[in-house]
């Protein structure tokens, strides 16, 4: 049995917003109570919809934020508090691919310069041997070493992404985190860069933690899946688990509405009423107890606490 | 060997990337009519200033009493003053003098008050609160007043007006910068640099500072226009330049006495003073124009 | 046979930028029968939102401008008549709607407002008619409280409830077709499900025909009855949508089908397709999907081929039909 590369314990975290002048100080819970685990060289997912606290998660376990409560072990290692020299050496094992490839470049630099930034950084390696290595990494991308005195914006969509991944994989980490890596791309171009991923978890033993709100993509490259739903995660699980055994009522509906590439693809569609309810007045007791067409009145006041149903890990937070 | 190596390369790097920037740029500001001959008039102005010790026709500093308070004639293109002293020759060797002191001051302004502005942005908190007080509470002086109480305190003479003008600079400069660093820090290359575990020093000089460069570049231009005009106020109360030397703004003050008889020898100062302000800000209005990407289109 | 509400002939549109000219679209030409839904697909950049904007004409303050061909509603050339004739055309015999609703919604007008502006105008109520038929309006889109919505302004509400309104405006003067340009590109999936649901079942209602266009293959199946793929501003392939994805013909097309994840499919990798779109400056000679193409032949880098038939309703631009067709011919 492989061993725990993340463990994220409990965590939360609120963010303040200021309701205008005099008004009374609001706040956001992004993230509450979120605990799982990933394996080394495994997949896990989070899935869910827009304001669901899925790249805050991404975000906390690579410390971009700090957590408010809980804790998150990487490698053994407790980073939730850790003060920013040492989090230094916990970043060589932990990089991130971000969603939009047009942002995460900076525009000012040299290919060159983008991808060989993480080396400058954490190594003492000559400038000739800093080329060597982001040229070996952008063969491994799939793009040339000409290529390495061009400019980001000379780059597609595509093309782009592919730097921004020989970005993360150059100090060889263990850990990558993707937030939603391929929605802002064509999905020719997709296809591409998921193959390439798949494709790099072997080559080098990476364990991803992948954000994405594409349930097929998601299916297709993980082993693990998390769901969530403003800010808490209703259920976990293996993915073979998750997509023929649903049990929460969310994930349900949420995979009974991703359409199907297929005009002979029959099956029931739960269409959830509503919209999701917003996360600076969630609802009391279960959150998605509004807009679940199974809610009870216990739903209505007690929080359903996530609980294994099936062995082998299929966790659900949910009354029925 | 290899440090060489790296920094050859970088400087490089930046040849390169100039080039195509240049051209685009040059391209912009040719559209930019005003603008473009008001560029002409600076360099003019530099060029001027700069050689100015071999193009004035007489010697500045030399009285003739032959040929006081003369109005412009063939022999003085631009008149004499009080002492008989060549005024045209005395402009140009005091456009050295004038611009050094703005130039000075506007870049000895700008090199502190960006890295406080980028030191407020980017560190937030109680630094930044610190900071942007302290400036509100400078911008509450009028800026001429404050360099008069400056140079008061340390007392007259050029240096000191350099520091003054200075001085009044950094605040404009720190809050311009702090806000062009609030809007870079949150990019997602900023973040992404975070991620890579860089340190603070590497993400404000090598990520963020560029982005704040153009912003800065058509204020310091503007602030040159404000400085001279500051500088030459000084120097008129008699805080700056000595009363001898050929400073515009001291020209302006010896030569208010005559301004009933001889009204050239004010007229001709103030109106360089005029268009020297004049051409800085018209090219700090067409450089904003094609730079800030607030009003790209 | 039922009759063809709009029939698309020859499009060539062309952008001008620095003085050169761009072909974005050449020699586009489809059809929608009158209740159908025909899918328009194809990635970022190739023609598909261009071609509604075609349709309606909406080229104005842009360098836009159509060069060939015509666009027959109801049998008149929509590219001959006068902007005024355009202009009676728009929101009431064909309406559309964006994939951001923000950006068409005015921000400082009452729902309600913008609703009964456009009845009004098209359908010539009086201002309690139109406030009737605002309110039924919305009551069919499925928004809740129509009564009180119609006195909000479009930030009040949701993404997927502006969508809704978008939707009952474009809908509002019963429109003969409906142009949905990346309709739910915008939203989460299962407010994604509420709109296309809704969608349909006004289509279905008003018998109303639409050109959905959108980059989501399941989309596309779930909603289109025909449908035409589009690749660097040309038609390469016109199908029914059962046929598209039991056998599709264009390599284009299969890789795109290929490359989609399908939910309860298992695969270890994807079907890609290398490389990226031409940019449109820079267009290979021949076939434009040759540098792409798995099934690349040297005629193709030589010459671009022609749309052909290849079975019934069934259209292909592509060398590897053309010897076919030839040969059922001899």
């Amino acid at each position: 049995m492989s061993k725990s590369l993340v463990v994220v314990d409990g965590i939360k975290k609120t963010f303040p917003i200021d309701s205008g002048f005099l008004g009374s100080k609001k706040s956001v819970k992004a993230v509450n109570l979120v605990s799982f685990e990933i394996k080394e060289g495994e997949t896990f997912s989070l899935v869910g919809e827009s304001g669901c606290g899925k790249s805050t998660t991404g975000r906390l376990v690579t410390r971009l934020l700090t957590p408010d409560e809980g804790k998150i072990w990487i490698n053994q290692e407790e980073i939730s508090k850790m003060n920013e020299n040492r989090l230094r050496e916990v970043r060589k094992q932990v990089q991130m691919v971000f969603q939009d490839p047009y942002a995460s470049l900076n525009p000012r630099m040299k290919i060159r310069e983008v991808v060989g930034e993480p080396l400058v950084i954490h190594t003492k390696l000559s400038a000739a041997e800093r080329e060597k290595i982001v040229e070996e990494m952008l063969d491994v991308v799939g793009l040339n070493s000409y290529h390495a005195d061009k400019f980001a914006h000379e780059f597609s969509g595509g093309q782009r992404q592919r730097i921004g991944i020989a970005r993360a994989l150059i100090l060889k980490p263990k850990l990558i985190v993707a937030d939603e890596p391929v929605s802002a791309l064509d999905v020719s171009i997709q296809s591409q860069i998921l193959n390439l991923l798949k494709d790099l978890q072997e080559e080098f033993q990476l364990t991803y933690l992948f954000i994405s709100h594409d349930l097929s993509v998601v299916e297709h490259i993980s082993d693990k899946i998390g769901v969530m739903y403003l800010g808490s995660l209703v259920e976990s699980g293996p993915k073979e688990s998750i997509f023929a055994n649903p049990q929460h009522p969310y994930t349900k509906a949420l995979l009974s509405s991703v359409p199907i590439p297929d005009p002979r693809a029959k099956r029931e569609r739960i269409i959830l009423q509503g919209d999701v309810p917003s996360p600076v007045n969630p609802p009391s007791g279960c959150l998605f107890h509004t807009r679940c067409p199974y809610s009870m009145d216990m739903c209505k006041s007690t929080v359903p606490r996530l609980r294994e149903i099936e062995v082998g890990g299929h966790f659900v937070a949910c009354h029925l | 060997m290899e440090a060489v190596k790296e920094v050859s390369q970088i400087s490089l790097v930046s040849e390169e990337k100039k080039r195509s920037r240049m051209s685009e740029f040059w391209t912009k500001w040719k559209k930019q009519k005003t603008a473009f001959w008001a560029g002409f008039f600076i360099i003019f102005l530099l060029l001027v200033a700069v050689f100015g010790p071999i193009l004035a026709p007489y010697d500045p500093y030399e009285p003739d009493y032959d040929a006081i308070l003369q109005t412009p004639s063939q022999a003085h293109w631009a008149g004499t003053d009080e002492y008989g002293r060549d005024i045209l020759s005395r402009i140009i060797v005091g456009a050295g003098i004038s611009l050094s002191v703005s130039f000075t001051s506007v870049l000895v302004g700008a090199v502190i008050g960006t890295i406080l502005g980028l030191c407020s942005g980017y560190y937030g908190g109680w630094l930044d609160r610190l900071i942007m007080r302290s400036s509100d509470v400078m911008f509450a002086f009028p800026d001429l007043l404050l360099a008069i109480a400056i140079v008061a305190i340390l007392g007259p003479g050029l240096t000191n007006v350099v520091v003054a003008v200075a001085v009044f600079s950094i605040p404009s400069f720190a809050r311009l910068i702090r806000g062009n660093t609030l809007a870079a820090k949150e990019a997602v290359f900023v973040e992404a640099a975070r991620s890579m575990g860089a340190r603070s020093s590497r993400i404000i000089f090598r990520h963020i500072f560029p982005e704040t460069v153009s912003s800065m570049i058509v204020f310091f231009s503007l602030r040159i226009g404000t400085s001279i005009l500051a500088a030459s106020s000084l120097s008129f109360l008699g805080l700056g330049a000595k009363p001898e030397s050929p400073d515009w703004g001291a020209m302006l003050s010896m030569g208010r006495d005559y301004l009933d008889t001889a009204p050239h020898v004010v007229m001709i100062p103030g109106l360089v003073i005029f268009l020297s302000v004049l051409a800085f800000n018209l090219v700090g209005d067409g450089l904003r124009d094609i730079m800030d990407p607030k009003t790209k289109n | 046979m039922s009759e063809n509400i709009i029939e698309v002939k020859h499009l060539q549109t062309q952008f001008t930028r620095d003085n050169k000219k761009t072909v974005v679209l050449d020699n586009v030409s489809f059809h929608i029968k009158k209740g159908e839904v025909l899918g328009l697909v194809g990635e970022s950049g190739c023609g598909k939102s261009v071609t509604s904007l075609s349709i309606m004409r909406l080229f104005k303050d842009t360098t836009g401008e159509i060069t060939n061909g015509e666009i027959k509603y109801k049998g008149t050339n929509l590219l001959s008549i006068s902007e005024s004739s355009m202009r009676g055309i728009r929101g009431k015999e064909i309406s559309m709607i964006f994939q951001e609703p923000m950006t068409s919604l005015n921000p400082v007008m009452k729902i309600g407002e913008q609703l009964m502006e456009s009845i009004r105008l098209h359908l010539g109520y009086s201002d309690k008619q139109a406030k009737e038929h605002a309110i039924s309006m919305l009551t069919k889109v499925g928004i809740p409280r129509p009564q009180e919505i119609i006195s909000e302004y479009p930030h009040q509400l949701s993404g997927g409830m502006r969508q809704r309104i978008m939707i009952a405006m474009a809908m509002s003067c019963r429109p003969n077709l409906l142009i949905a340009d990346e309709p739910t590109t915008a939203l989460d999936v299962t407010i994604q499900a509420q709109i296309l649901d809704v969608m349909k079942q006004l289509q279905a209602e008003e018998h109303m025909s639409m050109l959905l266009i959108t980059h989501d293959l399941g989309v596309v199946a779930e909603m289109c009855n025909r449908v035409v793929v589009m690749y660097a501003g040309r038609v390469v392939e016109e199908a029914s949508v059962y046929d598209l994805f039991d056998d599709p013909k264009h390599p284009y097309t299969k890789g795109l089908i290929g490359s989609v994840p399908k939910l309860g499919q298992k695969r270890s990798r994807l079907d890609s397709v290398p490389g990226n779109v031409p940019n449109p400056n820079q267009m290979p000679k021949g076939c434009k999907f040759a540098p792409r193409c798995k099934e690349v032949m040297p005629v193709c880098w030589e010459e671009e081929p022609t749309i052909t038939a290849t079975g019934s309703e069934r259209f292909c631009r592509c060398w590897l039909y053309r010897e076919e067709s030839r040969d059922a011919h001899v």
